[in-house]
C-alpha cells in the first residue's frame, strides 16, 4: 500500500534507496547530503537492506568502489554534494564510459571558494558533460520518485548510463514535506534485477574493462555514449509513463505550467519552479499577465526539441540559471538559446541564488514583470542579469 | 580605582586574553575542545613573537572557522589538502611560520595521501592535529580515527574491525618515515594535560623557526555533542578509553631533548 508520509528531502532518496535496496553503498560524509547516508545507514543496521555499506575515506574512492561494484555486476548507488562531487570527477567519466548504470543523488550545493554549504547548481552544472543522465526534482515528491525511476532508466539495456538524481541542497534536503511513497513490494516489482550480461563475474565470458585504447578506438567508445545517450529520452517517457500507471504520479522530460496559453515562460530547474509556478498563478489573477513556467526535469540529455516545442508560443522567454559559466553566462540559458536557433521571440537569463541566497516570491513575480516590460518596450538588454546581488 | 591609577605599574596581570585570540563568541559546542587549542595557540604565536609572520590552514571540518578566531593571516583549503596548500605557501615564503589545522577526517582521512607526503618531504611546517575520534561538522559519521566498537552516525552498532578497519595512530604511522622532526600526542583533559600540549605546541613552532622539519602535535580532544556525553564524560572518555588506542607521549623528537620551556 501507498501511504502519506513527512520526510526531508534527504530522507525521501533515502527511503527510496531502501526500497531500492542496492547491493553495495559506499558513503562518505559531505553537508548537506550527509543525513541521507544517516538514514541510510540506520537502515542497514536494522537489517532493512541487505545492502553492502562500505564508509570510504573519501569521494573519488566512493564513485571508484560504486563503479567496480556495478562492473562486478551489483546494483550499485552512492550520494555526494558540491565539493564531493567535483572529487568524484574523474570517476564519474569512467562511471558513464564503462557503462555503469550507477544512480546517485547529489544534494546540490556551491562550489567552493568561498566555501559555502548552501543551494546552487555549480557542481552538477560543472559535471554535464560526464556522461550522465541528469533529473532535477522540484520537490521531496519528486526525490523520491526520481530515485525510483532512475533505475529503471540507468538500467534500461538501450542506456546502461549512470543517473545524478539532483535536488536542492537544504531548500529540500532539510526540509519535511508531506509526499506519496509507493509500497515496497510495487518498487521491488517496478525495478526488477539488474540484468549486467557484461560482468566481472562472468566467469563464462570474462571481461576487461576501461582498457588502454589511443587513436585506435577511444573514439569508438565515445560513439556509443553518444548513441545511448540518445536514446535516453524516450525510455525516460517510458518510464514515466510505467510510474504513472503503477502512482498516478506520470513523469516526462519537461513539466511545463499553464504554458498553453502563456505570453511569458520562465525556464528553470529544480526547487525554485514551485515558487515561479505560485509567482504565475498570482500574476495571472491580479495583474493579468499571462504567464507560464517551464519546468525541466531532464537537464541531460538536453530535451531540446520538446523545449522548443513549449517555447514556440510565447511572446518572450526568462531562463533561471542558479550557476554560472564565466565568461559565457547561465548554462541552462545558452543550451536553451542555441537549442532555439532561428527563433526570434527574445530570451533573457537571470542568473540567481548563488550560495544558497533566497529568491523569494516577489523576487520571481519581479523577474515575471521585468520580462513584460522587456517585451513591451523591446529592450532586452541586457541578455544576462543577476537577481539580488550587491553590486 | 584612584589606587589603581596611582600605582599603574604596579598592575602585573595574572590572566588575559593574548592578542591574537579575538574577543568573539564561538560557534563550537560547550566542551568541545577546539577552543582549548585554539588559544593555546594564540598564546605559542604571541609568546615566540611569530604572529606576524604566522599563516595558518584552515581545514574542513568543525575549525573550518578558525580564521573567525584566531586573528593572523589564513587561508582555507579543500577537504584534507592543507599540507599540500602549506608546502606552497611555505616554499614560497621559507621566512613565514605556516601551520596547518586540522581535524581526523581532514589530515587522516580523505587528506592522508597529502598528509603522508608532506612529512615525507619533510616540509618545515607545524601541523596542529584535534583527534576527536569522528566527524564533529557534519554531525557525527565515523572517522578514521573511531575506536573499536564506537557507535557513530555511519556504524550505528559500532566501528567493526572486519568492515571498518582498526583506528588510525597517525603519529605512529607518521613515525615510519625518516623525515619527521617531532612527533607527539597530548591532550586537554586536566590543567596539567592543557599545560604539555603548550608545551609541545611550542616546541612545533619552534623547531619550524630552526628549520628543523616537519612537526605534528596530535591533540585528543573531546567532541560531546556527538559521543552524547557531557563534557566531563567526554574527559573520562579520553583518559580511560582513548588513551588505550591513542597513548599519549613523545613518538619521535629527532633532538630528543626538551629545549623548548619558556
Amino acid at each position: 500500500m501507498a501511504e502519506n508520509v513527512a520526510l526531508t528531502g534527504n530522507d525521501s532518496a533515502a527511503y527510496a534507496l531502501r526500497q531500492i535496496n542496492p547491493d553495495v553503498v559506499a558513503a562518505y560524509p559531505i553537508t548537506p547530503q550527509t543525513e541521507l547516508m544517516h538514514k541510510f545507514a540506520a537502515y542497514v543496521a536494522d537489517g532493512e537492506v541487505d545492502t553492502e555499506l562500505v564508509r570510504v575515506e573519501s569521494e573519488h574512492s566512493a564513485m571508484s568502489a560504486t563503479v567496480a561494484a556495478s562492473l562486478s555486476g551489483a546494483r550499485a548507488c552512492t550520494a555526494t554534494s558540491a565539493n564531493g562531487l567535483a572529487l568524484m570527477w574523474e570517476i564519474l567519466y569512467i562511471a558513464s564510459s564503462t557503462r555503469c548504470p550507477i544512480v546517485m543523488p547529489v544534494v546540490n550545493r556551491a562550489l567552493s571558494a568561498p566555501i559555502n554549504i548552501h543551494c546552487d547548481h555549480s557542481d552538477t552544472m560543472g559535471a554535464r558533460d560526464s556522461g550522465w543522465i541528469q533529473l532535477y526534482s522540484e520537490n521531496c515528491q519528486e526525490a523520491y520518485d526520481n530515485a525510483v525511476q532512475a533505475v529503471r532508466i540507468a538500467e534500461h539495456p538501450d542506456v546502461r548510463l549512470p543517473v545524478m538524481v539532483c535536488l536542492d541542497g537544504f531548500i529540500l534536503s532539510h526540509t519535511l514535506e508531506g509526499l506519496e511513497v509507493n509500497d515496497d513490494q510495487d518498487v521491488k516489482d517496478f525495478i526488477g534485477t539488474l540484468d549486467r550480461p557484461d560482468s566481472l563475474l562472468n566467469v563464462d565470458d570474462p571481461e576487461t574493462f576501461g582498457m588502454f585504447t589511443l587513436q585506435n578506438y577511444y573514439f569508438e567508445f565515445k560513439k556509443q555514449q553518444v548513441d545511448a545517450m540518445e536514446k535516453v529520452p524516450a525510455v525516460i517517457e517510458q518510464v514515466g509513463q510505467e510510474y504513472g500507471e503503477l502512482t498516478g504520479r506520470s513523469y516526462g522530460l519537461l513539466d511545463p505550467y499553464r504554458c498553453e496559453d502563456a505570453d511569458i515562460i520562465l525556464v528553470g530547474l529544480g526547487s525554485t519552479t514551485g515558487t515561479a509556478k505560485q509567482a504565475a498563478d498570482d500574476l495571472r489573477e491580479e495583474e493579468g499577465l499571462k504567464c507560464g513556467v517551464l519546468k525541466l526535469r531532464t537537464f541531460r540529455p538536453f530535451p531540446a526539441e520538446q523545449v522548443c516545442r513549449v517555447l514556440s508560443g510565447a511572446d518572450i522567454t526568462g531562463v533561471l540559471d542558479r550557476a554560472v559559466s564565466f565568461g559565457l553566462g547561465g548554462p541552462l540559458f545558452h543550451e536553451l538559446r542555441s537549442a532555439r536557433y532561428g527563433e526570434t521571440a527574445p530570451m533573457i537569463d537571470f542568473i540567481y541564488g548563488l550560495g544558497g541566497r533566497d529568491l523569494s516570491l516577489d523576487n520571481v513575480k519581479d523577474i515575471f514583470r521585468s520580462l513584460a516590460e522587456a517585451r513591451d518596450s523591446g529592450q532586452t538588454e541586457p541578455t544576462t542579469r543577476f537577481v539580488g546581488v550587491r553590486e | 580605582m584612584r589606587t589603581q591609577q596611582q600605582t599603574p605599574s604596579r598592575t602585573v596581570p595574572l590572566y588575559e586574553r593574548p592578542a591574537a585570540l579575538l574577543d568573539v563568541p564561538a560557534h563550537y559546542c560547550s566542551g568541545c575542545g577546539h577552543g582549548t587549542v585554539h588559544r593555546l595557540v594564540a598564546e605559542v604565536l604571541q609568546e615566540l613573537d611569530i604572529r606576524e609572520k604566522t599563516i595558518g590552514i584552515a581545514p574542513v571540518g568543525c575549525a573550518v572557522l578558525a580564521y573567525d578566531y584566531i586573528d593572523i593571516d589564513w587561508s582555507e583549503a579543500a577537504h584534507g589538502r592543507p599540507p599540500a596548500v602549506a608546502t606552497g605557501l611555505k616554499r614560497v615564503h621559507p621566512d613565514k611560520i605556516v601551520f596547518t589545522y586540522q581535524g581526523d577526517g581532514d589530515l587522516a582521512s580523505i587528506g592522508m595521501a597529502e598528509t603522508l607526503h608532506c612529512a615525507n618531504r619533510g616540509e618545515n611546517i607545524t601541523t596542529i592535529f584535534i583527534n576527536n575520534a569522528i566527524y564533529g561538522m557534519t554531525s557525527g559519521q565515523m572517522a578514521p580515527t573511531t575506536l573499536v566498537g564506537q557507535k557513530t552516525a555511519t556504524t550505528p552498532l559500532g566501528r567493526q574491525p572486519a568492515t571498518e578497519g582498526h583506528p588510525i595512530r597517525m603519529c605512529e604511522l607518521l613515525n615510519q618515515l625518516e623525515s619527521p622532526a617531532l612527533l607527539a600526542r597530548v591532550t586537554i583533559t586536566t590543567p596539567r594535560r592543557v599545560r604539555e600540549t603548550k608545551r609541545f605546541i611550542k616546541k612545533a613552532f619552534r623547531y619550524q623557526m630552526q628549520g628543523v622539519g616537519f612537526s605534528m602535535v596530535e591533540v585528543l580532544s573531546p567532541c560531546p555533542t556527538y559521543w552524547h556525553m557531557s563534557p566531563i564524560d567526554s574527559f573520562r572518555f579520553i583518559e580511560d578509553e582513548m588513551v588505550r588506542t591513542f597513548p599519549l607521549g613523545v613518538v619521535r623528537d629527532v633532538r630528543n631533548r626538551d629545549d623548548a620551556a619558556d
